[in-house]
């Protein structure tokens, strides 16, 4: 037989397609469920970090998440907790996902542009925060956020202290930004930055900033500011906004007003 | 026997992909700050380059040449993308910093052209065994930029320290340089010198 006639080509392309798309949906499904169990973990290993729960060679990460972390939903508008009886199949701790929760029109916002600062379009209705325990009062709360940076989205966590004021931890685990640039917002370093600055001010209002370049320690804002990253400055940026978005009335206002008060 | 080892042998430094075909450098930039991921990285592309030359072969004399390149990129991004979902199964940190580098495989030219120019005209065995000397004769190269950048730029070895850092107390300033892709460059540069003075049959003569 001929290589090419069309009655071959057809087939072999048939062919090959086939094997292929067997090949790649069988390990795309086998492998499947290992994967979602990483990135749980990894979730997991990025709440306990922002809650600096985290040290060298821990061994069991979920023991320990399990031990010191409570997960709570919550209204964002309102701050109040979201009641057992109101969960449903999107909306529950076991299975909140945050970015359908966003793409959904029953359970998210748009926002309109001038108030979007994080560039996020869609504000969630609810979101799960988590609280770690000592001694059972309330120690520190871990707020997911996220915004865009230069090239992707970054999600990540900021925690505070029971003051619910300054900053008791920082972390993203998730984003695309360029390794050595943006991407240094994953270094250890940067993110000690974070600990102990005062997000907000006496009077409640948010002031916590990244600069583009250094902040002059001896000023009398360095106890708000952090450096920002150089070769970074859109990333740097982002950064900026999402924290101010998301500590503000838009974001978990409401939620922290309620801590503060019950505190 | 001696043919099956030249097969093997040749790419490592005679006819290195990297080195005298220049071919493969995007990804070698990118995914060699760290030893850690260069290795993986090296794993994934010596899988890649022998099965895909294997499967090219195993069907060479029925694949009909209108549709040559097509066939060849089917298989090739299949195994690419069973190469990254094991990686994403199996070493999630490492798959995180490799991104999107594990699907570019697909575009490194090293496995079209090793498919194009070796297995379509030899039987599955010698062909598999090209492939795993191309993918070692890449890996080599990623290695050894990889260790310089990773010790230099970070002045670490697989992650361990080897040079003590001024940030943590210790004398070895980093040279960011090495951090950003413009060093695997010379890098890759040096390498080829070496080689060449080593080999001066390498040189192109103009």
């Amino acid at each position: 037989m001929p290589d090419d006639s069309i009655k071959k080509t057809v087939g072999v392309a048939l062919g090959v397609c086939l094997v292929c798309s067997v090949l790649v949906s069988t390990a795309a499904v086998t492998l499947n469920a290992i994967q979602e169990e990483n990135k749980k973990l990894d979730k997991i290993k990025n709440i306990l970090l922002a809650g600096g729960l985290l040290s060298d060679g821990m061994e069991d990460i979920k023991a320990a998440y399990d031990e010191k972390v409570e997960p709570t939903l919550i209204e964002l508008a309102t701050g109040a907790i979201v009641s057992e009886e109101n969960y449903d199949k999107v909306l529950n701790i076991e299975h909140f996902d945050l970015k359908a929760i966003c793409s959904h029109s029953d359970y998210s916002d748009a926002i309109s542009p001038k108030k979007d600062i994080a560039n996020i379009k869609r504000r969630p209705r609810y979101m799960l925060v988590y609280s770690v325990k000592e001694n059972g009062q309330t120690d520190k709360v871990i707020l997911p956020v996220f915004g865009k940076g230069l090239w992707s989205t970054l999600f990540g966590f900021v925690a505070l202290n029971k003051d619910m004021k300054t900053v008791a931890g920082f972390t993203f685990y998730e984003h695309g930004e360029t390794p050595g640039l943006g991407g240094e917002i994953d270094n250890p370093r940067w993110k000690k930055m974070w600990l102990g600055k005062a997000a907000f001010n006496d009077a409640g209002e948010v002031v916590i900033e990244v600069l583009k370049g250094k902040v002059d320690n001896a000023g009398a804002n360095a106890n708000h500011q952090i450096d920002g990253l150089s070769g970074a400055t859109l990333t740097t940026r982002g950064v900026d906004q999402l924290v101010k978005y998301w500590l503000s009335s838009d974001g978990y206002g409401p939620f922290l007003n309620k801590l503060r008060q019950e505190g | 026997m001696s043919k099956y080892r030249k097969v093997i042998a040749d790419p490592i430094f005679h006819n290195n992909p990297i080195a005298l075909q220049i071919l493969g450098i995007c990804s070698a930039l990118a995914v060699t700050t760290k030893l850690e991921t260069a290795a993986v990285m090296s794993l994934a592309v010596i899988a890649v380059t022998a099965f895909s030359n294997l499967a090219v072969s195993i069907i060479r004399n029925h694949i009909p040449s209108s549709i040559r390149i097509l066939v060849e990129m089917t298989i090739i991004a299949s195994l690419v993308i069973i190469a990254d979902q094991i990686i994403k199964a199996y070493a999630y940190d490492i798959s995180k910093q490799l991104s999107i580098f594990v699907g570019l495989i697909i575009t490194n030219c090293i496995v079209m052209g090793r498919a194009e120019a070796f297995a379509l005209k030899n039987p599955p065995l010698v062909s598999f065994l090209d492939g795993i000397g191309n993918g070692v004769g890449y890996s080599l190269i990623l290695l050894l930029v990889g260790f310089f950048r990773e010790l230099l730029g970070s002045g670490k070895v697989f992650g361990i320290s080897v040079l003590a850092l001024n940030t943590e107390g210790g004398w070895y300033v980093p040279n960011g340089l090495f951090l950003l892709s413009p060093s695997a460059f010379f890098l890759i540069g040096f390498i080829i010198w070496a080689l060449r003075a080593w080999y001066p049959e390498q040189v192109e003569r103009d």
